[in-house]
């Protein structure tokens, strides 16, 4: 059987003004998978994201989500995503946790249509997937960092994306915390069949739990399994990115 | 007090009015404070107030315009000046806030052109700046009760999207929402609200009506749904005992009403803290 691809970037370039931020990126992620891109801050990362997203539009090269190329891609609702949000987020905003992970199904319901029964059990079951039950009811400003990371998580999933798309989702979470987040997007992962994208300069920590690698820096260096990655070693690793790889001991 | 509502037309209309304008206000304010931008209800005003001067300059020189409702202009005006505060933020998009001065300034300026010409104040517009008990019409109720009618309607129907758009911008574009459309319709609503609280609360206070119900509001609220709900209750209480108040002691009312809207606020914060401990 011919493999399934979620995403598919042929020769994508992007440039800012004169600056090239991507050159000639190729990439595809086949569904099922668990992609761990890593880069250095500035590696072009986050401009990756918004060409995929479709909130930029790269010079050259053609993107494809699901088949289709992104131009005429409709069914945004197919694709989850967790931005580096707590940072950015306002803690006063008065919204229980509940009606945030609600919020994910809104453009999947359509304009002028309310929440069904089924929409509520799937806020409820959502909430449940990140362990956060027992706060429905508390208002998300109250949250820990990592808490809210995991209500953005069920914001993300409750609509039932095929494609989740996970930009730095533990800056700003408690260490501590770190693992359990990961451990709960491998189940996301294995259980619901979700393909995950997880963009992090954490390099340590991933490549545990990932089943593809890509490393990125403008260009894309590496792009395979996470066992051919493990094989190539820190040394080799560091040459390609120069001495700005941080690189986190594993924990075992 | 209440047997003279009932028997005085335009104090019935009055507290129609203001009881109308006591639900729609805080009900936008709630999404306008949480996505900051409570002073495009001050510009907005201000420019629906150059609408009203113009409209009071046009029935003084020409017959034709002379039983215009002055709401009209203003509201025509408001609308106006809302698509142009989103086409300036858009123009700077990294200096947003700028749109809101531009805005105001602009619709001081329009309305102080319009007065001189109109050869200075009258009590007509003296209550348009400040409200009024007596000037409320009844044709006033029924445009105040259309627009009610209007932004409860798509309030309730645009819902989620309009508390996506609040709680994370970003996120709503992602999704493939109607961003700009959602934000547009809005911003129109703004503006109708604005035009209709005139009469009770005046031009200079109306920004208040929406923004200090919601001030109390999010201290004390669980969830977006009861911040709307508090908004609205705080909102109706000063608006009523406010318009109560003016009636009885003479006063303006739209002084009253924000004069109560801030000692709820401080009992709120204050009981709050006395909660806390």
């Amino acid at each position: 059987m011919e493999t399934e691809y979620v995403l598919k970037l042929e020769h994508v370039s992007f440039r800012y003004e004169k600056e090239n931020v991507l050159e000639d990126i190729n990439l595809a992620v086949p569904k099922g998978a668990f992609l761990g891109i890593v880069g250095p801050n500035g590696s072009g990362k986050s401009t990756l994201f918004k060409c995929v997203l479709g909130l930029l539009k790269p010079q050259q090269g053609k993107i494809y989500l699901f088949g289709n190329p992104i131009e005429t891609f409709k069914d945004w609702h197919r694709i989850g995503y967790v931005s580096q949000k707590a940072n950015s987020f306002n803690t006063g905003f008065p919204a229980t946790v509940y009606e945030v992970v609600a919020s994910g199904l809104t453009a999947k319901r359509g304009m002028f249509r309310f929440f069904t029964k089924k929409d509520r059990q799937a806020v409820s079951e959502a909430i449940e997937a990140v362990g956060m039950s027992e706060f429905s009811q508390k208002n998300i400003g109250e949250l820990s960092g990592g808490q809210q990371q995991r209500v953005f998580i069920a914001r993300a999933i409750v609509s039932r994306p095929e494609l989740l798309i996970l930009d730095e989702p533990t800056v700003g979470v408690d260490i501590h915390h770190v693992q359990s987040f990961y451990d709960m997007l491998d189940e996301l992962n294995r259980r619901l069949g979700i393909t995950l994208i997880l963009v992090t300069h954490d390099i340590g920590t991933i490549t545990e739990k990932v089943t593809h690698v890509a490393c990125l820096n403008k260009h894309l260096y590496f792009h395979g399994k996470a066992e051919e990655f493990d094989k190539l070693g820190e040394q080799r690793l560091s040459q390609f990115y120069g001495h700005s790889l941080q690189v986190l001991s594993h924990q075992h | 007090m209440i047997q003279e509502i009932w028997q005085y037309e335009f104090l019935r209309n009055a507290f129609i009015a203001g009881i109308l304008i006591g639900f729609t206000a805080p009900l936008l304010g709630v999404f306008i404070v949480v996505r900051r931008l409570s002073l495009i209800a001050d510009a907005l005003s201000h420019v629906t107030l150059a609408g009203i001067a113009a409209s009071l300059l046009l029935g003084k020189n020409f017959a034709y315009f002379a039983n215009w409702n002055p709401l009209y202009a203003g509201m025509g005006f408001s609308v106006a000046g809302a698509l142009f505060v989103e086409k300036l933020r858009s123009v700077y998009k990294h200096y947003q806030e700028l749109a809101i001065p531009i805005i105001l300034s602009g619709g001081i300026g329009l309305s102080v052109i319009f007065i001189s010409l109109a050869d200075g104040f009258n009590t007509d517009l003296f209550s348009y700046l400040f409200g009024s008990v007596s000037a409320v019409s009844r044709q006033d109720v029924w445009t105040v009760l259309a627009i009610a009618c209007v932004v409860i309607g798509i309030v309730i129907l645009l819902y989620k999207e309009l508390f996506l758009l609040s709680f994370d911008e970003e996120y709503a574009m992602i999704s493939g929402i109607r961003a700009k459309l959602i934000h547009f319709i809005f911003i129109v609503l703004v503006a109708l609200v604005i035009a209709a609280s005139m009469r009770i609360v005046g031009v200079l206070l109306i920004s208040s009506l929406m923004t200090l119900p919601v001030a109390a509001s999010i201290r004390i609220a669980k969830g977006f749904k009861q911040a709307i709900g508090y908004s609205i209750l705080f909102g109706e209480l000063s608006v009523i005992a406010g318009l109560l108040l003016s009636y009885q002691l003479d006063l303006a009312p739209g002084g009253t009403i924000v004069i109560l809207a801030i000692l709820i606020l401080l009992i709120v914060i204050m009981w709050k803290k006395w909660k806390r401990g």
